[in-house]
C-alpha cells in the first residue's frame, strides 16, 4: 500500500468573481503520475498554483504529507506555464537553474560547488546544459522551458508539478523529456497539465479532467497502450470523460 | 586639463563622485531590473520634502531625506505588495506630495535663503570631508546587502513567484532592494540633483545592460561606465564653467550614443566580413 501525498478536499475557488473551480476532490499516492487535461480556462493552472500556495482559499482543504502546502514547499518542483517572463533580465541559464536549490547550509554569498554540479546535472538531463552561462534571453522559447524543468528539478521534490511542460518543445524533445519524467517518476510523484494527450497518456497512471469540477480516471492503462488507429487525440478522450458525466 | 587633480575642493569633488558613480551604477541596475525607475523618481521627489523637513527643525540634510526616503520606499513596498495594478497611482501621490512638503516647510523657514539649485541640480562642488565618509558609509551598508543577499535578491527581481515556492520571504527581501536603493536614490542626487538623478540611474545600465549576461556583471559595469563619465564630466565642467551635474548627465548621454553608434558600426563590419 503506498503513502498518500497529495490530499484535496472539497475545494472551491474563485478570483472574485464566479467559481473557477468548483468541489474539488483528489488523492495521489507516492508514485502516481497524474496527467491533467481540459479546455482552456478550465481552471488547471488554477489547481496548480492553490497546490503551490502561490494562490490561497478559504474554501476546502489541501495537505501535502498531512501537512499545509506552506511548510512542504520544499519538496514541490513546479514548472510554470509562461516561461517567457523577464526574458530580457541579465541573468545566466545556470543562474536561473540554481534558483531552484534551497539548502539549508547555503554559503556565505555565492553558490556551493555542490548545488553548481547539481544544476549542471540537471541541465544536462533536459540536454542543453552547453547553454549553462548563456544569457536566458538569448534561447529560444523550447530551450528556456527546458531550462525551468532543469529549475524544478534541482532540489530533488517528492511532488513534481508540470504546467504544459512541452509546449513549445519539438517532437524529439517531448518524446526525450517525457523519459525523463518516466525514470523520475521511480522515485517522484508527477502531475503534468498537456494538451499531448497522446504522449502522456503512455505515461501516466490517472488522467483527470478539469473545466470547473473534476473528474478523475484511474486505470487507464486499457485504452492508452492501444492506440489503434493513430493516437487519441483530446478531443475524443474530452467526450468519454463526457459520456461518464461530467 | 588635468590641474583638477590638484585643486582641493576639485579633489574632494573627484572622490565624491568616484563613490556616488559606484553606489549608482550598483542601485541602478536594481532599478532597472526590477522596472522601478518611476518608483525611484518617486521616491527622489518624495525625499524633497525630506530636505525641507530637515530645514525647518534644523537637522543634517541629509538625514532628513533619508528619512523621508526610507519611509517612503517602505510604503511603497507595503503597497505594491498589496495592489500591485494600482502602483502607478500611488507613485505620483507620494511623488507630488513629497514636493509639496518640502516647498511648505521651506517657506514656513523663517530668513531661510535657500538655494534650490543646489538641490535641484546637485552641489557636488561643495562636498566636505564629511559627506565623503557618509557616502562611503552608505556605499558600504549597499555592498553588504548586494554582496551578501546576492542569490536572493536575484531570485526575488528575476522570479518573485517562484522565489515564494521556494520559500523566500519575497516580500522582505523587496522592501530591502527599496530602500537599499532610496538611500542610493539620496547619495545620487547630491552629485547631480533632483531632476537629473534618475538619468544618472538608467544611463550607465543601459550601455551595461548590452555587454554583461548577470546581475553582478551589470553592477560592475554600471560602476565603472559611471565612474567614467563623472571625471569626464567634472573635467569638462571646471573647464568650460559650467553646472557639474548637467554636464555630468550630457556626458553621458554623449557616450550612450558614441556607444550605440560603434556596437552598430562593429555589427555591419563583422557582417561584411562574414559575407566575405
Ligand atoms: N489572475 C487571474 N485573475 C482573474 N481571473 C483569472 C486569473 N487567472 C486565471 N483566471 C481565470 O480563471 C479561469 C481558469 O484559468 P486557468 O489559467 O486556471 O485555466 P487553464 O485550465 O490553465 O487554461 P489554459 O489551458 O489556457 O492554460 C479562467 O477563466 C481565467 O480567466
Ligand atoms: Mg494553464
Amino acid at each position: 500500500m503506498s503513502k498518500k501525498i497529495l490530499e484535496i478536499d472539497n475545494l472551491t475557488f474563485n478570483y472574485d468573481g464566479a467559481n473557477v473551480l468548483e468541489n474539488i476532490n483528489l488523492s495521489l499516492n507516492e508514485k502516481d503520475f497524474l496527467a491533467i487535461i481540459g479546455p482552456n480556462g478550465g481552471g488547471k493552472s488554477t489547481l496548480l498554483k492553490l497546490i503551490l500556495d502561490i494562490l490561497q482559499t478559504k474554501n476546502g482543504k489541501i495537505t501535502i504529507n498531512g501537512q499545509n502546502p506552506t511548510q512542504q514547499l520544499s519538496h514541490i518542483g513546479y514548472v510554470p506555464q509562461n516561461t517567457n517572463i523577464n526574458t530580457s533580465f541579465p541573468i545566466k541559464v545556470i543562474e536561473v537553474v540554481l534558483m531552484g536549490h534551497i539548502s539549508d547550509k547555503k554559503p556565505i554569498f555565492g553558490y556551493s560547488d555542490t548545488e553548481k554540479a547539481c544544476a549542471l546535472g540537471a541541465l544536462s538531463q533536459v540536454g542543453i546544459e552547453e547553454f549553462a552561462n548563456a544569457k536566458i534571453g538569448s534561447l529560444s522559447g523550447g530551450q528556456r522551458q527546458r531550462v525551468m524543468i532543469a529549475r524544478a528539478l534541482c532540489n530533488h521534490p517528492a511532488l513534481l508539478l508540470l504546467d504544459e511542460p512541452t509546449a513549445s518543445i519539438d517532437v524529439n524533445g517531448q518524446k526525450q523529456i517525457y523519459e525523463l519524467l518516466k525514470e523520475l517518476n521511480k522515485h517522484m510523484t508527477i502531475v503534468v497539465v498537456s494538451h499531448d494527450i497522446s504522449v502522456t497518456l503512455n505515461y501516466a497512471n490517472k488522467v483527470a479532467y478539469i473545466n470547473k469540477f473534476l473528474t478523475l480516471h484511474s486505470n487507464i492503462s486499457r485504452f492508452s497502450t492501444t492506440p489503434q488507429n493513430g493516437h487519441f487525440c483530446e478531443v475524443e478522450l474530452m467526450q468519454m470523460f463526457r459520456g461518464k458525466n461530467v | 586639463m588635468f590641474e583638477i587633480f590638484t585643486v582641493d575642493f576639485m579633489q574632494n569633488a573627484l572622490i565624491a563622485g568616484t563613490i556616488v558613480s559606484l553606489i549608482s551604477g550598483i542601485i541602478g541596475s536594481l532599478i532597472v531590473v526590477n522596472r522601478m525607475v518611476f518608483l525611484a523618481g518617486g521616491i527622489a521627489h518624495t525625499s524633497y520634502g525630506g530636505i525641507g523637513f530637515a530645514i525647518f527643525f534644523g537637522l543634517p540634510i541629509f538625514l532628513g531625506a533619508s528619512i523621508f526616503a526610507i519611509v517612503a520606499s517602505v510604503l511603497m513596498a507595503f503597497l505594491t505588495l498589496k495592489y500591485k495594478e494600482r502602483v502607478d497611482t500611488f507613485i505620483g501621490l507620494i511623488w507630488a506630495t513629497g514636493m509639496a512638503i518640502g516647498v511648505i516647510l521651506i517657506d514656513l523657514t523663517p530668513g531661510y535663503n535657500v538655494d534650490l539649485m543646489s538641490y535641484l541640480f546637485g552641489s557636488i562642488l561643495v562636498v566636505e570631508t564629511a559627506d565623503i565618509y557618509t557616502m562611503l558609509g552608505v556605499l558600504a551598508i549597499i555592498l553588504t546587502v548586494v554582496i551578501f543577499g546576492y542569490r536572493n535578491i536575484l531570485a526575488v527581481s528575476y522570479d518573485s513567484q517562484y522565489a515564494h515556492i521556494r520559500g523566500l520571504n519575497v516580500g522582505l527581501f523587496y522592501t530591502l532592494i527599496l530602500v537599499t536603493s532610496s538611500i542610493g536614490i539620496v547619495m545620487t542626487m547630491k552629485v547631480v540633483g533632483l531632476i537629473l538623478v534618475i538619468a544618472m540611474l538608467t544611463i550607465p545600465v543601459f550601455i551595461a545592460e548590452k555587454i554583461s549576461s548577470s546581475l553582478i556583471g551589470m553592477m560592475i559595469y554600471s560602476g565603472l561606465i559611471s565612474t567614467f563619465f563623472t571625471i569626464i564630466g567634472l573635467m569638462v565642467s571646471y573647464n568650460y564653467n559650467l553646472t557639474t551635474g548637467a554636464t555630468i548627465i550630457l556626458v553621458s548621454v554623449v557616450g550612450m550614443i558614441l556607444f550605440l553608434v560603434m556596437q552598430k558600426s562593429f555589427k555591419i563590419l563583422k557582417e561584411e566580413i562574414l559575407l566575405k
